[in-house]
């Protein structure tokens, strides 16, 4: 029969302690068993986010973007650091994951360009998905990630399948999927968390609790004050961790991954912050209370491990610095190279609907019009 | 994999002897597996208990848990789990034990797996089957059709045999094509005696968008697909042997990629053309067809396009109302001769 090594019984993620975990050797002053290169490079992820998704203020401001505009403001320490403490490589074997829009940080993690993160949002032929989707929502099965769709309860189904596979051919892999808080109501987000938990599958499905769905607060879209109270009803271990502490977001992943990779199955990672605007940028959020913005605004993830960066003297103001013009200058000029490119032919439109079929071409648009060579 | 011995009643196209459509199913599936380690089926049911219909009777104990997998009843959730794993490289063959019950995974089949290839992911190689189809007091829930749910969403591809030789071949290419397959088996073809037949015993596919001639004929065609095929045979016997008209019947095989080359073909040879469904009438791929008639062959015809459907009501559950719910032989052969007096 299909289950990994234990039946039955709810899992216990609570328990374990980060020391029992294989990791790098801590180096002390509290940096969660990462060395001095390893924080540099989440603190490079962070900038890297905040810089290209406020570029996108500025181009969208210019009128560059095709769409809308989703921002991540307040939430980045939890895309990155759930990413970082997974296996990312660039050969199709390591870990694997679905972010969301409010994930580019994951994304960029697991290898996604910002150039072509520039594209996807200006709708580029040359982006990876030539102009037929935006933003975040696009593939690469080598660096291990796979586009969302809009309806964000389904890709739990699908990472559910996707970790199936690595369990079916034993593979030592996992995967991560990333869902908001208002997900959770969707009858897919039931029947897939469910599904990839009989299944044992290696998944962990981080809810980003930012108390938003669009203008419907979370006390609107569930009863239960933390996600994690669902955990013990699919039989699945679940923690909840401050979402603005890039640090400790790493930690309850890695736990979280380890008990996947061990045999465990899913595990839920609940992430608690606050979404600082709108749900797109013409959401201007008044249905929020500014004063509850400014709390969290004196909780920014960026600023707060700048500080805690320097504190404890992982880094120079010198080193932070250069990291954040770094950063700064990657994203004007991968943006300004994105808008010199082109986008798609219209008659594109046509292709590859199938692997071996085109869509049908309108007569009308023929040189010579004639619907019986429709 | 230990080498096991393929189950008693697997082997009678090996042994020369008829089988059923259900039968030449189970065949496909058990000879893919075996054939192609990355098949593997998700369902209901299918396990322990073989299928609702017995489908995989056996497949259990000679394929494992990890290949053969009884899911919790969450059409969406293990729909949506193939196309995860078909990412991987897996080929995916999902059982919808009714198709009736496929609306859950209406959302992640249209939204996600359908536009899949064209969102830059590559091929999504998995296969959507089971049973559907009236006339076996199923009622509203057990009973319908559900072709034309999906026909409207490009990405799909649409696949409804009526014979055994073209189920067992039509499935083997379904499951070996790199697109989404829907694939309806109708359930009162399943064990029907007189679909019994011999098979090739050797390794055949039957390609998608592929029509067939059922029987040739100059006078009106017939355009049908899945337990119509054999109605609108009876009919056009009959036509032949009382009424001197000569009848051509087109069994679509496939939805999509729909053989438009075969329907026209048709229509320009007997100027004439009556679409035959099973399936309700208004949005029915009847529709479809007449649209692309009047675009490829207006000039062609010498007669009204007609259509035999359904009517549009859910699936009634007593006899008396299902029988006359659906086409029948009878309402075939009324339409044919008003056309062929046109």
């Amino acid at each position: 029969m299909p289950p990994g090594p234990r039946h039955g019984g709810p899992l216990e993620v609570r328990r374990l302690r980060i020391r029992e975990l294989p990791g790098p050797v801590m180096m002390g002053r509290d940096a969660h068993g990462l060395g001095r290169k390893e924080l540099h490079e989440l603190y490079r992820a962070l900038c890297l986010t905040r810089a290209a998704e406020e570029r996108l203020e500025v181009l969208q401001e210019r009128g560059h973007l095709t769409g809308e505009l989703y921002r991540s403001l307040g939430q980045e320490a939890g895309a990155v650091g759930a990413a970082f403490a997974l296996r990312r490589t660039n050969d199709g074997t390591g870990d694997f994951l679905a972010p969301t829009v409010r994930a580019a940080g994951a994304l960029f993690l697991f290898g996604g360009e910002v150039l072509d993160f520039f594209r996807q949002y200006m709708a580029r032929g040359t982006g990876p998905t030539k102009g037929r989707e935006a933003n975040v929502h696009w593939f690469d099965f080598q660096k291990g990630f796979v586009g969302p769709v809009s309806p964000l309860g389904t890709m739990i189904e699908v990472m559910a399948g996707i970790t199936l596979s690595f369990r079916l051919r034993g593979q030592d892999r996992v995967g991560m999927v990333f869902d908001g808080d208002g997900a959770s109501s969707t009858g897919a987000w039931h029947e897939g968390l469910n599904f990839a938990a009989v299944q044992r599958c290696p998944m962990i499905l981080v809810v980003e609790n930012n108390q938003w769905t669009f203008s419907t607060s979370t006390h609107k879209n569930t009863r239960v004050e933390s996600f994690t109270e669902k955990g013990p009803g699919y039989g699945i271990g679940a923690e909840s961790v401050d979402g603005t502490d890039v640090l400790a977001v790493f930690d309850a992943v890695r736990r979280a991954a380890a008990l996947a990779r061990a045999g465990d199955g899913v595990c839920m990672v609940e992430l608690r912050y606050f979404r600082r605007g709108g749900d797109t940028q013409h959401d201007l959020q008044e249905y929020a209370n500014p004063a509850e913005i400014a709390e969290w605004e004196a909780k920014d993830p960026i600023d707060g491990f700048r500080g805690r960066m320097l504190k404890n003297e992982w880094a120079t103001e010198e080193e932070l610095a250069t990291i954040e013009s770094d950063e700064f200058e990657r994203c004007h000029v991968a943006s300004e190279q994105a808008i010199g490119e082109s986008l798609p032919a219209g008659p594109d439109a046509v292709e590859s609907v199938y692997s071996n079929l085109d869509a049908t071409r309108p007569w009308t648009r023929a040189v010579s019009p004639d619907p019986t060579m429709a | 994999m230990t080498e096991r011995e393929t189950p008693e009643h697997l082997l009678k196209t090996r042994r020369g002897e008829p089988v059923t459509l259900l039968e030449a199913i189970s065949e496909a599936l058990f000879e893919e597996m075996t054939r192609d380690e990355s098949v593997f089926m998700m369902g209901e049911d299918i396990g322990v208990y073989g299928g609702a219909f017995k489908v995989t009777r056996d497949f259990l104990e000679h394929f494992g848990g990890q290949r053969i997998i009884d899911t919790p009843i969450a059409e969406g959730g293990f729909t949506g789990a193939a196309a995860g794993a078909a990412h991987m490289g897996l080929r995916p063959v999902v059982e919808i034990q009714f198709m009736d019950f496929i609306s859950p995974a209406y959302d992640v089949i249209t939204n996600y797996i359908a536009t899949s290839m064209y969102r830059g992911a590559g091929p999504m190689p998995l296969v959507i089957r089971g049973p559907v189809g009236g006339g076996n007091r199923g009622g509203p829930f057990h009973s319908q059709n559900v072709e034309m749910a999906f026909f409207h969403t490009p990405g799909l591809k649409i696949v409804y045999p009526s014979t055994a030789y073209d189920a067992k071949g039509l499935l083997k290419a379904a499951i070996r094509d790199n697109d989404p397959v829907i694939f309806e088996e109708h359930k009162g073809l399943y064990r029907a005696p007189a679909l019994r037949e011999v098979l090739p015993d050797e390794d055949y596919v039957v390609p998608l968008g592929k029509a067939r001639t059922v029987r040739e004929g100059t006078d009106l065609t017939i355009v049908t697909y899945g337990a119509m095929v054999h109605k609108c045979s009876d009919a056009a016997e009959t036509l032949a042997t009382e009424d001197g008209v000569s009848t051509e019947v087109i069994d679509l095989r496939s939805l999509i990629p729909l053989d438009e080359e075969a329907i026209i073909a048709s229509v320009k040879k007997t100027g004439r053309v009556l679409i035959v469904h099973e399936d309700t009438r208004t949005g029915g791929i009847a529709g479809e067809i007449a649209i692309r008639i009047s675009e490829k062959a207006f000039e062609w015809l010498d007669a009204p396009m007609l259509r035999v459907t359904a009517i549009d009501a859910p699936v009634p559950y007593s006899g008396s109302l299902e029988d006359y719910f659906l086409p029948q032989t009878d309402d075939v052969l009324k339409a044919c001769r008003y056309l062929a007096a046109y």
